[in-house]
């Protein structure tokens, strides 16, 4: 019983990890080809670090990234402090809501009402050119949104409300409070709203591919636009390097979140008062 | 008389239209350990929160120091509150916890650096300085938000159940050095608690409180010895409360015999309530009692026996070093100084006799899982 349950544990975890195996696998491959595996070359690497255009992607990717994850986690952290501040119940219980619906929406309708509202904008007020690298960061800040609250609002309502009181109560004014309290408290959950925020902007190809201007690529669009006809192996090595950055941030994030908690099992508490 | 410090005039406060306090009015003089006591929802604590600036009052005065503070804010308040959970600031370690309120008010490092050694040592928590709070046991944790509140000096400390999540051995040992420190600091304690023995042993002024009205105020003796109410009397330590009637002054009338008392100022056969202590109750032979009656239980209780004795269908409860059968006839002697008359009161008929006792003890338990 206990082999059936390991075995099947196995071929869920092989099922998931497949696809990126062969990437990876295939981004090592000299021959080029699909069919066989000739032998290990590092030559995807280097075409692609050679490929001007793959590099201007990766550029924008990172400048809307960051931009974008940055703007959505101020954002996100004081929407969360206002709806974990707030005493009226049924007002929580429909901002939560409300923030969570984008996250359930399709990202190709995000997308294409996206595309319809700058474009309209753009149109009442007058400019020529309505999508551009300014339109992705709004929308990688808006889809980003509900992601950071969802992260933040939880440790919000874990802090012992008494907390706030001790800061008010030790000469803290209201916004001390909540820089010098608040935020240290609510810390990891800002942080890993950071992170995915940054993760999930990374990747995004659906609502990129409606709000971006032809000439402003990002690396999921452009890997989209070099593999639609035929496939370069250099996007495998670009795959991988995404890979490997990907679970790199997760596991920083995991990190972060269970040193908190490991750190009084490790270290011995020694009792008794000195008298 | 000492200077008036903090006053409550005529405080009210409602959560949800259901009046939590009424007509609040109390005094507290400088210096003073005040204990605000009663059962939980007795409006203890909001009055606490009322002098701390955490909630403010439907209507009435809140005067500090000479001046109204009902509109101040918590933060310019000369007022530092131990809140029952500690409250430490768990990314902060025991010295910058304890240094807060002075980083806050923007005192000089090597000062700072001063109050915190001082106030490590008034609270004996020397060399833990580096210590992270979340490590401490409670009775540390306790320590550490004593100091935090004490090193900023302020005029009054609000302390609201501080010990109620310590054990026994840590409590007692605790009451005492909050007492030193009470001493030692010179400032105004205002302690919240609904231990009756916490309050009895700790404080300068007892305040009782039910039902969001203040019973009785007095010191410790007062409040133990001359109850104003069924209430009081019946909260705090033991006691049979019976009801009687008083024939003329010094003259009462209970459990169907005529006693001598020590009071008086009552009208003529008006009805009132008696109160009489367990331990201030003598076993003697049935044939010397002023009241006689049959032993229903016994129970060891380390220091002396507690007996439930039946008197004509009223159980009292007496404390006795020496052992008396179960079913035995006992007689009682009641001295005249060891009752105590109360007027009547909306209390009076809520707590019989000990016939209840065991259902008693459960409600009581039930209350304290509630606080856990």
């Amino acid at each position: 019983m206990k082999f059936l349950s390991r075995f099947y544990i196995f071929i869920i975890f092989a099922i998931l990890y497949a696809p990126i195996f062969v990437v990876i696998l295939f981004s090592f491959n000299a021959s080029g080809d699909l069919s066989s595996f000739s032998g290990f070359t590092l030559h995807w690497y280097s075409e692609l670090f050679r490929d001007g255009q793959a590099l201007i992607a990766l550029k924008n990717s990172l400048i809307i990234a960051v931009t974008s994850s940055l703007f959505a986690t101020i954002m996100g952290t004081f929407a969360a402090f206002s709806i974990a501040h707030s005493k009226n119940k049924y007002y929580q219980k429909t901002m939560k809501a409300v923030s969570n619906i984008p996250m359930m929406n399709p990202d190709i309708v995000t997308g294409v009402s996206m595309m319809l509202l700058f474009v309209g904008v753009a149109s009442i007020l007058g400019f020529k050119n309505s999508l551009g690298i300014w339109t992705m960061i709004i929308a990688h800040t808006t889809f980003n949104l509900p992601y950071v609250i969802l992260s933040v609002l939880p440790k919000f309502k874990q802090m012992d409300k008494n907390l706030i009181e001790a800061a008010l109560d030790l000469g803290c004014t209201p916004v001390q409070t909540f820089f010098k309290i608040e935020v240290p408290c609510i810390l990891p959950g800002i942080l890993s709203g950071l992170m995915m925020s940054f993760t999930l902007s990374l990747d995004d190809f659906v609502i990129s591919h409606f709000v971006s201007h032809p000439d402003i690529q990002t690396l999921p669009l452009y890997i989209y636009n070099q593999t639609a006809h035929n496939v370069k192996f250099s996007m495998y090595a670009l795959c991988t390097l995404i890979i490997v950055t990907i679970f790199l941030l997760l596991v920083a994030v995991n990190l972060m979140g269970s040193k908190k908690k490991k750190v009084p099992q490790t270290k011995k508490l020694t009792g008794g008062v000195s008298r | 008389m000492k200077k008036k410090l903090i006053e409550l005039r005529n405080v009210c406060k409602s959560f949800d239209d259901e009046p939590v306090l009424s007509n609040i009015d109390l005094f507290i003089t400088d210096k003073e350990f005040v204990t605000l006591l009663g059962p939980s929802g007795c409006g203890k604590t909001t009055t606490l929160r009322i002098i701390g600036g955490f909630e403010t009052p439907d209507s009435g005065e809140v005067i500090f120091d000479g001046q109204s503070i009902a509109d101040v804010p918590p933060y310019k308040r000369n007022v530092n509150t131990v809140f029952q959970k500690y409250a430490l600031f768990p990314h902060l370690n025991v010295y910058e916890n304890i240094a807060f309120g002075l980083r806050i008010s923007k005192v000089k490092e090597d000062e700072i650096r001063r109050r915190v050694k001082e106030m490590l040592e008034l609270v004996n928590l020397r060399g833990f300085e580096r210590r992270n709070v979340t490590m401490l046991s409670g009775g540390q944790q306790q320590r550490v938000a004593i100091a935090r509140a004490l090193i900023n000096h302020p005029k009054v400390l609000l302390l609201d159940e501080p010990l109620g999540a310590l054990d026994l051995k840590l409590r007692k040992d605790m009451q005492n050095e909050l007492k030193n420190i009470q001493h030692k600091t010179g400032i105004t304690f205002i302690y919240v608690t609904h231990d009756q023995e916490e309050a009895l042993s700790m404080s300068d002024t007892v305040v009782v409180m039910a039902d969001g009205k203040i019973q009785q105020i007095g010191t410790p003796t007062d409040i133990y010895n001359e109850p104003i109410n069924a209430f009081v009397a019946d909260f705090i330590g033991e006691s049979n409360i019976i009801d009687g009637v008083m024939l003329e002054d010094y003259k009462v009338k209970f459990a169907g015999q005529v006693f001598k008392c020590l009071d008086k100022g009552f009208d003529k056969n008006e009805p009132i309530d008696v109160v009489v202590r367990p331990e201030d109750v003598d076993v003697v032979k049935p044939e010397d009692g002023m009241l006689t009656g049959v032993v229903t239980s016994v129970t060891f209780k380390g220091v002396h026996y507690e007996i439930i004795v039946d008197i004509k269908g009223f159980k009292w409860m007496i404390q006795s070093t020496d052992y008396v059968a179960p079913e035995a006839t006992i007689g009682l002697f009641i001295e005249p100084d060891a009752i105590h008359i109360m007027k009547k009161s909306e209390y009076s008929n809520m707590f019989g006799d000990y016939s209840t006792f065991s259902d008693e003890m459960d409600h009581l338990s039930d209350i304290v899982e509630e606080d856990e």
